[in-house]
C-alpha cells in the first residue's frame, strides 16, 4: 500500500523540505527543534541501526535464539518517542529498538530477552514509563487504553498545561490492526476520550503476508469510524513523525481525545531470524524502500544545514563502540538462576511456588557435590 | 454515608458480595468497578446494584461491550495504581476475555519480575441450575486454576460472599472470583464482625466419621443436602467447602480423609482434566495409607452443558453423590 495523496511528509527522500497547505502546522513545530535535537535525531536512528545490525550478527553467531530487526523504520520509531513528553507513558510492541534507546532503556536489556534470560528485561518505572515489548499482537493496545484511561479517572489530563497532563502512546503493525484487541482499544478509546495515541508502523508486511491481505483501504481510514481522528505520515521522515507524534499527543493530552498516526515505513530487514522474505517478496520493492531510506535523507538535510562530516563521523565511532560494547556484554552473560522459574509468579506468597522452589532446590542438592 | 455494617444479617449471596464490594470501595478508593450493565442497571444479577448511585460513574463504569477490552483496560489501569473489579456478565462469556487474562494478567507480574503487581479481580457468576439458555451455566473454573499467576476463588455462602470479595480485592495477585449464581437468592447468615478467614483456605462445614465429601460453590449446598439425607441412612459424611480452587489448602481435606479413609471429589464441570481430578490424585498421593477405597469423582458429563430441560439429569445431585459415596463405601 503505497504513499496516498494524504500522506504527511515534511522531507523528502532527497532530504529536501517539502512545505505544503497540509503540513504547515507540522512545519511550525519543527522550527521549535534546536540544532541538538536534531542531532540526536541522526545519532539515535544511526546508534540504534548498527546495533541492531550488530545483534542480527550475535544471533547468527548463536549467542540468541532469535532477533528482531529494526532495520528502516528507525525515523517513525526516533521521531514519535522524541514527541513523548516526561510524564507519558509508552507501550511498545517488540520491534521499537529505537524507542527503547530513546527512552534510556540499555539496548542490552532486549538481547537479554530475546536471548531466553528473561520474559522482562526492565522496570518501566525506572526507565522514563517505557512499559515492556509484548508479544502477544496488539494485547499492549489495550494496557495503554486502561492506564490512559486511569490518567482520565485522575484528571490527569485536559488542563491544556502540556507540561502536565498526560498521556499515552501504544505502538504496533500493520499486521495487528486486525487483531481485536486493537479495534476493541479504539472503542475503548473513543469512548472514554482517552488521551492516548495510537502509533501504527505500516512496515508493509506481517511476517510473509502482505498489508494488502490486512485491509484493502489505507490503514489511516480504520480509525475514523471509531471517531478517531487519523493521520498518514511518511515514516521514513523522521520530522514528520516527530511533529505528528507531538502534535497527536499534546491534542490527547489536552482533553481532545485519542489520536491515530499510520507511518509508513518499510521492514527492510526479514520479519525475524528465522525468517526467509526470498520466499514471499522480491526485491525491487525493498530496493525502492531503501532508496527512501531513513538515516541518509535525514543526513542529507543535516548536512544542508551545515552540519560538518565530523559529527557524522564521531556517531559512526560512537555506534561502533556501543554494538562493541554489546557483543562483549553479550559473550560475557550469564544465564539467570533457577529460582526466576518461581519468583515473582505471585506477588503475595503462595504455597505452591513456596513447595515447588524446595523440591527443585532438594532435587538438584540431591546429586551432591560431585554430580 | 460510610455507614459500617455491624452484628449480623440475613443475606442472599448476590446482597451479600454487594455489601463486600461497597465495603472495599469505601476502604479504599482504588478500587473500581468495570463490566457491562453494572451502572444503574446493578448488572443482570443486580450484584452492583446501587453502587453506580453511591460511588458515581468514575468508580462503577459501564463499560463497552467488549471482554477483552474490560480485562486488557483493568490491566492497564492496575499500572495506574487502581484495583480494578471487573464483572463477567456470564460464565461462558469469558472466553474473549481469556487472551488477556491468561497471556497478559496472569504473566505480567511475572514478566515484571515483581515491580508491578496486578490486584485485578474478575467477579465471574457460573454454573447451572437455573434453566438458562446456552453459554449461560458453565463451569469454565478449571482453565484458570490451571494457569499459573491467577488465584481461583468461589464462595458457597453470603457469609463468605462477603468477606472473600473484600480478600480478593485486597489481594495483590489477580483472582478469578466465581460466583455460584444459583445461590445468588437463597439467604444466609452474614457476621459482619467475623473475624477474617484467610482466603486460601478450605473448610470442613459439616462434620463425619465415614465419607469425606468435597466440593465449591453451588455443590457444597448439594454436599451439605447428602449429608443430611445419608445421616437419616446411618452414614456419616464430612463435608469440605474447597473456597479456593488456587492455591487449593489440602490440610484440612487430607485430615479429614485421614479420618474417614474415604473420598467423594464433585462438581458441576465435565470430569476430564478437571480440577476434582487434581484434588484425586493430590489426596491418593498424600493419603494413600489412609485410603480404604479409591477417590471417586462425581461431575457432569464430558459433554458441552446441555438444554435447560436436562440440566438436572447433567448436574450432580444428592442422590448421585450418595451413589458414589455408596460405592466408597463397599470397599
Ligand atoms: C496473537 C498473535 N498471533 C500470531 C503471532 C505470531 N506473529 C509474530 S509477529 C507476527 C506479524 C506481526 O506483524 P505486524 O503487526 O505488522 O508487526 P511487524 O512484525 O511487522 O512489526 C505474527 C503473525 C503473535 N505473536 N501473536
Ligand atoms: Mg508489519
Amino acid at each position: 500500500m503505497p504513499e496516498t495523496s494524504a500522506t504527511i511528509q515534511l522531507l523528502s527522500p532527497e532530504g529536501r523540505l517539502v512545505e505544503n497547505a497540509a503540513n504547515e502546522e507540522l512545519h511550525a513545530l519543527v522550527r521549535e527543534l534546536d540544532e541538538g535535537q536534531l542531532r540526536r535525531f541522526h545519532r539515535d536512528m544511526a546508534v540504534t541501526r548498527r546495533f541492531d545490525v550488530e545483534a542480527a550478527n550475535l544471533q547468527r553467531q548463536g549467542q540468541m535464539g532469535l532477533w528482531v530487526p529494526s532495520f528502516g523504520q528507525e525515523a517513525a520509531q526516533v521521531g514519535s518517542a522524541y514527541a513523548r513528553r516526561q510524564q507519558d507513558h509508552v507501550f511498545p510492541s517488540y520491534r521499537e529498538h529505537a524507542v527503547a534507546l530513546v527512552n534510556g532503556i540499555d539496548l542490552v536489556d532486549i538481547i537479554e530477552l530475546l536471548r531466553g534470560n528473561t520474559h522482562g528485561g526492565w522496570d518501566p518505572k525506572q526507565h522514563n514509563n517505557f512499559h515492556l515489548y509484548t508479544l502477544v499482537i496488539g494485547s499492549q493496545a489495550l494496557h495503554a487504553h486502561g492506564y490512559a484511561m486511569g490518567i482520565g479517572l485522575d484528571g490527569a489530563h485536559g488542563s491544556g498545561d502540556v507540561e502536565r497532563d498526560e498521556a499515552v502512546i501504544v505502538y504496533f503493525g500493520d499486521g495487528a490492526t486486525s487483531q481485536g484487541d486493537v479495534s476493541e482499544a479504539f472503542v475503548f478509546a473513543a469512548s472514554y476520550n482517552s488521551p492516548q495515541v495510537f502509533f501504527l508502523q505500516n512496515n508493509h508486511w506481517a511476517i510473509s503476508v502482505p498489508v494488502e491481505r490486512q485491509s484493502r483501504t489505507p490503514l489511516y481510514l480504520r480509525s475514523t469510524g471509531f471517531g478517531i481522528p487519523a493521520m498518514q505520515i511518511d515514516g521514513n521522515d523522521v520530522l514528520a513523525s516527530w511533529a505528528a507524534t507531538r502534535q497527536s499527543m499534546d491534542a490527547a493530552r489536552t482533553g481532545q481525545g485519542p489520536r491515530f498516526i499510520e507511518a509508513l515505513t518499510y521492514r527492510i530487514g526479514a520479519h525475524t531470524s528465522s525468517d526467509d522474505p526470498t520466499k514471499y517478496r522480491d526485491g525491487a520493492d525493498v530496493d525502492a524502500w531503501r532508496a527512501k531510506d531513513p538515516i541518509a535523507r535525514f543526513e542529507t538535510y543535516l548536512r544542508g544545514l551545515g552540519t560538518e562530516e565530523s559529527f557524522f563521523e564521531e556517531v559512526r565511532e560512537e555506534a561502533d563502540a556501543i554494538a562493541a560494547d554489546a557483543r562483549r556484554r553479550t559473550m560475557e552473560m550469564v544465564g539467570p538462576p533457577a529460582s526466576v522459574i518461581f519468583d515473582h509468579v505471585y506477588t503475595d506468597p503462595h504455597p505452591l511456588m513456596a513447595e515447588q522452589k524446595a523440591w527443585l532446590e532438594r532435587y538438584e542438592a540431591s546429586y551432591g557435590e560431585n554430580a | 454515608m460510610s455507614t459500617e455494617l455491624t452484628g449480623q444479617q440475613s443475606l442472599p449471596l448476590a446482597k451479600a458480595i454487594n455489601a463486600g464490594l461497597r465495603q472495599a470501595m469505601l476502604d479504599d478508593e482504588k478500587v473500581l468497578l468495570l463490566g457491562e450493565d453494572i451502572g444503574p442497571l446493578g448488572g443482570v444479577f443486580r450484584v452492583t446494584e446501587g453502587l453506580h448511585a453511591e460511588f458515581g460513574g468514575n468508580r462503577v463504569l459501564d463499560t463497552p461491550l467488549a471482554e477483552s477490552g474490560i480485562i486488557g483496560s483493568a490491566i492497564g489501569l492496575a499500572m495506574r495504581g487502581y484495583r480494578p473489579v471487573c464483572e463477567i456478565q456470564f460464565d461462558g462469556f469469558i472466553y474473549p476475555g481469556f487472551d488477556q487474562i491468561t497471556s497478559q494478567l496472569a504473566k505480567l507480574t511475572n514478566r515484571h519480575q515483581g515491580s508491578q503487581a496486578f490486584p485485578v479481580v474478575i467477579r465471574v457468576p457460573y454454573g447451572g441450575h437455573i434453566g438458562a439458555v446456552e453459554h449461560h451455566q458453565e463451569s469454565p473454573e478449571a482453565y484458570f486454576a490451571h494457569t499459573a499467576g491467577l488465584r481461583v476463588l468461589s464462595p458457597s455462602t453470603p457469609h463468605d460472599g462477603y468477606w472473600m470479595i473484600q480478600e480478593a480485592i485486597r489481594s495483590n495477585d489477580p483472582v478469578m472470583f466465581f460466583e455460584p449464581k444459583s445461590r445468588y437468592w437463597p439467604k444466609g447468615v452474614v457476621d459482619f464482625d467475623a473475624n477474617r478467614t484467610p482466603t486460601h483456605a478450605s473448610r470442613v462445614v459439616r462434620t463425619g466419621t465415614d465419607v469425606t465429601v468435597v466440593g465449591h460453590g453451588a455443590m457444597v449446598s448439594v454436599l451439605l443436602q447428602a449429608a443430611e439425607i445419608a445421616e437419616q441412612e446411618g452414614t456419616s459424611i464430612e463435608v469440605v467447602d474447597l473456597r479456593s480452587l488456587s492455591p487449593v489448602d489440602y490440610a484440612p481435606l487430607v485430615a479429614s480423609v485421614s479420618k474417614t479413609g474415604r473420598l467423594v471429589v464433585a462438581q458441576e464441570a465435565p470430569q476430564h482434566v478437571s480440577l476434582g481430578s487434581e484434588i484425586a490424585a493430590t489426596i491418593a498421593e498424600r493419603c494413600y495409607y489412609s485410603l480404604e477405597a479409591p477417590v471417586l469423582r462425581v461431575s457432569g458429563f464430558d459433554t458441552p452443558f446441555p438444554p435447560a430441560k436436562v440440566e438436572s439429569i447433567y448436574l450432580p445431585d444428592a442422590d448421585r453423590v450418595l451413589e458414589a459415596v455408596d460405592r466408597a463405601l463397599a470397599y
